[in-house]
């Protein structure tokens, strides 16, 4: 399953390991969100990248308080359809101000690419290796946004009231 | 009537080109139809019993006359000749091939007319009353609303993949036209103690398998906070609606399971954290979306005008035809001009081709360019002037759409049906049609009243049969054609949800029995000036039983 | 009427047909024998029920030509000839049970299959 960030396929550094399999040291490790709410205070004393996939039916509130200390979140979308991991993703950037790696993981296809963006992920887990080589096309498919979301492309009110930019721009990438 | 601008335009364009991709991958193999499915949808591209049906959006019901011409092309290009308007303003052609459906979405883009959210689990069309912007008791028109919702809610990365459809409907005056207290979400402008207008918003409002009413969640809600609070409404049910059974999925149901005030908790701690965000309204962006609705330059008239008056002496049809379809204007010497799509023995909704042509030039004579549909299918011509109606009726009549049975017996609500849908258990439409031939009477018809059948092919109620005066409810038992009836059942701010009769009736007796409840109201009525829907209050539904299934 | 999930839930007994809808244009069709589809009632695959998962599995397994396949049920007239089994596959054959607007005149598949069935109402 091709990893994409910045537009490219690229290797993925972060190793996932298993809840009974011991976290290794010098090496940045994603563990499921279980094992991070029960070994947080352990696992965040890592000196190493840790990274945390959030199941998409847990307020991500709950890890609220440890952000400073995770750099990657990998949110889940267990179908494409199932829509809640962008609401998620929106709080943990918009509100909780998240600057790591926000990961999509599940089914993540082609055709949700620039809606994925748009909510804060910036890299993905592509199911499809066509899908992964046609991402950066299919992020230009659209360039009017009605919406403001934390990504900080204009929409169309500011572009009509002849505003700057919003100066709130909380994406951590270029995409 | 609002007007595009190059960015609204260019949308649209985009999402042609991206749909045209999405049909040439799936076309080819390179989406499997789980996957393309839903994407289909989100451009209301659906697959029904014998072809793929296109929903074209009409926001809030309003479409120009270039719009309705486009509409009367792809009719005729692109399917058979004829096209049909929903109980959600919008318009389905059932004939379209796949293979053909970028095409027909880049005519339509010429016009600024496209299928985006017309199906899928997404924001729906957004509904409104199809008199807003002319009729005499509205507070403001909610059409401005309506658009600022639309382009908010269209494409938002967040609300695209919500646990089930999602409609919004608007009304902005107290008699309620848009049947706000069965929407997802409902909203009423109005105005407070202090005298400023905002919102009233009620959640959980709906139909199909488990039918409610919407709750009152927020008394008053101002202006500035009309997207970030609606914003908090969507992520909580995006976040919280079940996705396991699609039949518990819709927001009523979370509202059900929560509680209306739980539930308003939780909308309000999500809203506390919003408020004051980007999506704090700015007047500057209302007001230049309102700019961009363009009003028709009235002229000064005088209301009963000398050609109107001598007409109304010297011709009974006319006179009929005047009482039954025309409204009162806001606008002195003007009149909202309602065409009936329901003519005897028709099936309900539909226009031909060459009809939408023929109203197209019609609206551009007498008014304005502009038309709307109505959530209870027929047409409107919003702004004619009283001295036009009498030429006005007669092109109508000339083109079948003069029918004068507006909001009467034979002015009846259906699905498409098992002629159609594939969901369906059983026909509504031929139903329908024997119904308004036995009913064909205009003078029988009158003598009735106002009077609201609704027909639905299946329990997911697309023809709203739960809130008809009679609702009708097409269900399958060993392989044959049965029908629930209920009494009672009413759409406006005194929503209801209507009550069974008795035992489910045949395909061959339907009208039979319906002529028979009319009859028991006829006789049971205080007095001809007492509604079907006011005797039903009254009396219940006991009476009727007895008299209906007496013979049976 | 039975829609195709409910008819995936109950048992079809007698003789049975598989069914779709063609990827391009929607059109009701009918698998063959010979793995094809065809737009004609009277060439599809007639089977007895038991045989018809078989038939369902590889149809299912063609999606680039054909959209949503189900096992609906057919009656052999006296003649041997296909019939649509139920309201629903007569509709999906027919098409609309009414004069469809502008056209002017009676659908003219209908009129063929109401004549040919037993019992038509």
């Amino acid at each position: 399953m091709p990893l994409v960030k910045s537009g490219r396929i690229v290797k993925d550094s972060f190793v996932r390991i298993a809840d009974d399999a011991p976290v290794p040291d010098g090496v940045p490790a994603i563990v499921t969100g279980d094992r991070f709410i029960a070994e947080a205070a352990a696992l965040t004393q890592r000196r190493a990248a840790l990274g945390v996939v959030w199941p998409n039916n847990r307020p991500v509130a709950q890890l609220a308080s440890y952000l400073d200390s995770i750099a990657l979140i990998g949110l889940v979308f267990p179908l494409f359809r199932d829509g809640r991991a962008y609401s998620q993703a929106r709080i943990l950037r918009e509100r909780y101000g998240f600057r790591g790696e926000l990961r999509a993981t599940g089914q993540v296809l082609r055709d949700q690419f620039l809606f994925m963006l748009r909510a804060g992920f910036d890299s993905f887990e592509v199911t499809k290796e066509s899908d992964a080589a046609a991402f950066v096309e299919s992020t230009k498919r659209f360039d009017v946004f009605y919406q403001p979301t934390g990504d900080g492309r204009t929409t169309v009110a500011s572009r009509r009231l002849g505003r700057a930019v919003p100066a709130r721009n909380i994406s951590s990438r270029n995409c | 009537m609002y007007r595009y601008d190059e960015l609204d335009q260019a949308l649209v364009d985009q999402r042609v080109a991206e749909f045209r991709d999405q049909v040439r991958r799936r076309l080819v193999g390179e989406l499997t139809e789980d996957e393309f499915k839903l994407l289909r949808l989100l451009n209301g591209v659906y697959l029904q019993l014998h072809a793929y049906m296109l929903r074209v959006a009409i926001p809030y019901g309003t479409l120009s006359s270039e719009q309705l011409r486009m509409l009367g092309h792809v009719a005729r290009r692109y399917d058979r000749g004829y096209g049909h308007f929903t109980t959600r303003q919008n318009i389905q052609f059932n004939w379209i091939k796949l293979e053909e459906m970028p095409d027909t979405l880049a005519d339509l883009a010429k016009v600024g007319l496209h299928g985006m959210q017309t199906s899928g689990n997404c924001v729906r069309n957004i509904t409104t009353d199809q008199w807003a912007g002319v009729a005499a008791d509205e507070i403001e028109d909610p059409r401005i609303w309506a658009e600022v919702l639309r382009q908010h809610c269209t494409l938002h990365p967040e609300f695209t993949f919500l646990p089930r459809k999602f409609k919004i409907a608007i009304s902005a005056a107290a008699h309620d036209r848009a049947a706000v207290k069965v929407h997802d979400i409902g909203l009423r402008l109005i105005r407070n103690g202090a005298g400023d207008v905002g919102f009233e918003v009620l959640v959980g409002g709906g139909l199909g398998r488990t039918p409610f009413i919407g709750k009152t969640i927020k008394p008053f809600l101002a202006k500035r906070d009309f997207l970030s609070y609606i914003e908090a409404i969507l992520r909580v049910y995006n976040q919280y609606g079940r996705r396991d059974n699609i039949y518990k999925a819709r927001i009523k149901i979370l509202v059900h399971e929560l509680g209306a005030e739980k539930f308003a908790d939780e909308v309000e701690k999500e809203w506390n954290e919003i408020r004051e965000g980007d999506l704090r309204l700015d007047p500057a962006v209302v007001e230049e979306v309102s700019a961009r609705f363009v009003y028709p330059a009235y002229e000064n008239l005088g209301d009963n005008p000398p050609e109107l008056a001598r007409a109304r002496k010297e011709d009974r049809s006319f006179a009929a035809w005047l009482d039954n379809s025309v409204a009162n204007h806001k606008q002195p010497g003007y009149a909202i001009v309602t065409l009936s799509l329901k003519p005897t023995g028709g099936p309900p909704g539909d226009a031909t081709a060459q009809q939408m042509d023929a109203i197209a030039e019609l609206a551009d004579r007498y008014s304005f360019g502009e038309i709307r549909v109505g959530h209870e299918q027929n047409l409107v011509l919003p702004h004619v002037a009283q001295r036009d109606l009498p030429q006005l009726w007669q092109r109508l009549e000339a083109l079948e759409l003069a029918t004068p049975n507006v909001g009467l017996v034979s002015d009846i609500i259906a699905c498409p049906g098992l002629d159609y849908c594939s969901l369906a258990n059983a026909r509504s439409i031929p139903v329908a049609q024997e119904l308004t031939q036995r009913f064909r009477d205009h003078a029988l018809a009158r003598t009735i009243g106002r009077l609201h059948i609704n027909i639905s092919g299946c329990i997911n109620a697309c023809g709203h049969h739960h809130v008809g005066h009679i609702g009708i409810l097409g269900v399958e038992k060993n392989g044959e054609e049965f029908y629930q009836i209920t009494l009672g059942g009413r759409a406006d701010e005194n929503a209801e949800l209507g009550t069974l009769l008795g035992p489910a009736v045949r395909y061959g007796e339907v009208a039979d029995v319906i002529e028979d409840v009319v009859a028991a109201y006829v006789e049971l009525r205080e007095r001809p000036e007492e509604l079907f829907i006011d005797t039903v209050k009254r009396l219940g539904v006991e009476p009727f039983k007895e008299r209906v299934y007496a013979a049976r | 009427m039975t829609s195709p999930h409910e008819q995936k839930k109950r048992r079809i007994n007698g003789t049975v047909v598989v069914t779709a809808n063609r990827l391009g244009d929607g059109a009701v069709v009918y698998r063959t024998m010979d793995d094809d589809w065809t737009t004609d009632i009277a060439s599809a695959a007639v089977v007895a029920a038991p045989a018809a998962a078989a038939l369902l599995q590889r149809a299912e397994a063609d999606g680039i030509r054909a959209v949503g396949p189900y096992i609906a049920p057919v009656e052999l007239a006296h003649d041997q000839r296909v019939l649509p089994g139920n309201l629903r596959e007569r509709i999906r054959v027919a098409g609309p049970t009414f004069v469809l607007p502008g056209t002017g005149q009676e659908c003219a598949r209908y009129a063929e299959a109401t004549l040919a069935l037993p019992g038509a109402a």
